[in-house]
């Protein structure tokens, strides 16, 4: 299991990178695409779409069920991966490298932890 | 294997067509090219059929533990009855005074189903479980419409729940509103007022609950619900644990659905339509969906209630499922209704306790008519999940329980015997799954391997639902 030490992870099970101090790139960690198991759909969000911190803003479909994505932060789509859309399995085959959007116009966000904390946090 | 659309040649047929018994009429729109219909001859059918016959498990064939589904055995009686000319050689437009026997059979199963659930009126048109939902949602909306209550947009459910609750709420226009369990699977009370206001249109609840639990608190949650001016919506996916013992209409629900298919004996999952017969109290009764069956001095006839949603269906639903159930229901009667229910309890119980030997139990206590196991000890220790432990059933001639439902327990098995299997039938059940967790410790590779002795091997779920092929296209 893989917990890179440059990015932030809600207890939800998102990554989150930091590109500047308003835009944030997402996806969903590691743990999260072993526990779905294969992912056979995503259901993007828009771009323009305002996303509030803890609350769903996309979701993910495995063989088992269909989970939700839940947003790490209070701001703007500003740009999704369309490439999920063809190719789910990017979520499961590189799901660090694999970001579903870009969230700008960040005024919030939600409980982060660092990798530590969040490996610690897995590991319960 | 081909399809029979691939097989036979041009001047290939059969002899089953009867002759044609009305006139001919000339449509004002002629097809312009005759169908694309298989050339087959009678025997190439018969084979084709028979082949795909014994690539599926059925329960007919075997132990069918499907949790949340009962798969009960379906007597044969049943389909004597339906098969009876009066129920099957008729069309659902002759007039009404031609099916009286077809109306009183509507009529009756109303009032029997009434009597078993505690409502007061019925509809037999959806048709299925999930279809059930959304007309009782539907129900529900022009409840609140007849009041001009716009403000009621919202229908609280359980993390527990049938993942059709919330799909068929936002069908019906509602708003989902999702609400945790507590720790011993039941509604968290409090979560539940917290979460009831002017906006709450109704909740929707299954109980017993998907966990196999009966919920100790439903007055409470129902009088919660009610004092906040929503409606309550039960879901009739479990009523096989407590059918003829207590009621949903006394527990406080207002709409119910019940699978006809399920509870009360007729063949489904792949095997005959359903039936998601929904059931009302009287102050609802305005609203269902039209015609129902009515009667007076002259006999049966069909209206439309005032203030009706429409129909939801074609007719009358799949009526030959309502002759199966009501079959069903005058054979057990009034002591065996719930003798039946009783014993799936008690199978279930006995099934658990017999498992609990190795295998860890989702929820302590009993059980009502299904259980669900926990399998992510037995995954970190050996690496086989509740998947592989499915797939080493199947060679053993056993279908697998529902797995991973409900999403809150992890590596989850769920367990429904019914009450028509046998203590020697579940004694030999037990040994396999206890032997299956020893092959997990001592060959897990095995389990990876299985299944090896069915027609088809581990099918690719990834690939089916990546990449569907859900038409024949002719090349």
């Amino acid at each position: 299991m893989n917990f890179p030490a440059e990015l932030k992870y809600s207890k939800d099970h998102e990554w989150v990178k930091t590109i500047d101090e308003s835009t944030v790139l997402v996806g969903i960690t590691d743990f999260a695409q072993s526990e779905l198991g294969d992912l056979v759909f995503i259901n993007l969000p828009q771009e323009g779409d305002e996303v509030t911190a803890e609350e769903s803003f996309c979701d993910v479909e495995s063989v088992k069920a269909v989970s939700d994505v839940m947003s790490p932060c209070t701001g703007v789509i500003a740009e999704v991966n369309t490439e999920l859309e063809d190719e789910p399995q990017l979520l499961n085959e590189d799901p660090y490298g694999a970001w579903i959007a870009k969230i700008k116009d960040i005024s919030s966000f939600g409980e982060l932890m660092s990798a530590d904390e969040y490996e610690a946090f897995v590991q319960q | 294997m081909k399809l029979i659309f691939e097989k036979g040649a041009p001047g290939q047929h059969l002899s089953l067509m009867p002759p044609c018994d009305v006139p001919e009429v000339t449509l004002s729109r002629p097809r312009t090219e005759p169908l694309d219909l298989p050339h087959v001859s009678e025997t190439e059918l018969t084979r084709h059929y028979t082949a795909l016959a014994k690539q599926v498990h059925g329960v007919n064939d075997g132990f069918y533990p499907l949790g949340s589904c009962t798969m009960k055995y379906n007597p044969k009686i049943n389909e004597d009855m339906a098969a009876l000319p009066g129920f099957s050689q008729i069309h659902p437009l002759q007039p009404e005074e031609t099916v009286q026997g077809c109306l009183e059979v509507l009529y009756e199963s109303e009032k029997l189903l009434g009597e078993i659930t505690g409502m007061d009126a019925m509809t037999f048109q959806p048709a299925a479980g999930a279809h059930g939902e959304f007309t009782g949602l539907l129900l529900i909306k022009a409840y609140h419409a007849l009041r001009n209550d716009a403000a009621r947009t919202k229908i609280i459910v359980p993390d527990s729940a049938h993942g059709t609750n919330p799909a068929s709420a936002v069908m019906a226009g509602f708003t989902v509103v999702n609400i945790p369990s507590g720790e011993d699977g039941c509604v968290d009370v409090e979560a539940l007022r917290g979460a009831v206001g002017p906006d709450t249109a109704g909740l929707m609840l299954t109980n017993p609950n998907t966990v196999g639990i009966f919920d100790k608190n439903i007055l409470e949650i129902t009088k919660i619900v009610h004092d906040a001016g929503g409606l309550c919506y039960y879901d009739g996916a479990n009523l096989n644990a407590v059918m003829g013992v207590v009621r949903p209409g006394d527990m406080g629900f207002d709409v119910i659905h019940l699978n006809l298919h399920k509870t009360f004996s007729t063949p489904h999952g792949g095997g005959g339509p359903g039936s998601g017969a929904v059931g009302c109290k009287e102050f609802l009764r305005c609203f269902l969906p039209g015609p129902v069956v009515t009667r007076d001095e002259a006999g049966y006839h069909l209206t439309a209630p005032e203030h009706s949603i429409g129909r939801v269906k074609d007719f009358h639903g799949n009526f030959s499922v309502v002759v199966k159930a009501l079959t069903y229901i005058l054979t057990l009667g009034r002591e065996g209704i719930p003798e039946a229910a009783r014993n799936a309890v008690l199978n279930a119980n006995y099934m658990m306790k017999r498992l609990s030997e190795k295998y860890a139990m989702a929820y302590a206590g009993p059980c009502m008519h299904e259980f669900v196991m926990t399998l992510q000890d037995l995954k970190d220790a050996t690496g086989c999940s509740s998947m592989d432990i499915a797939k080493g059933l199947l060679d053993h001639g056993i279908h697998p329980p529902t797995m991973y439902f409900p999403l809150i327990v992890h590596e989850a098995l769920m367990v429904e015997p019914t009450e028509t299997e046998s203590q020697e039938t579940m004694d030999e059940v037990c040994r396999v799954f206890l032997d299956l967790w020893d092959l997990a410790h001592q060959n897990p590779q095995a389990l990876h391997d299985a299944p090896t002795k069915t027609p088809v091997r581990r099918l690719d779920e990834v690939g089916a639902a990546r990449n569907p092929v859900l038409r024949y296209v002719k090349e």
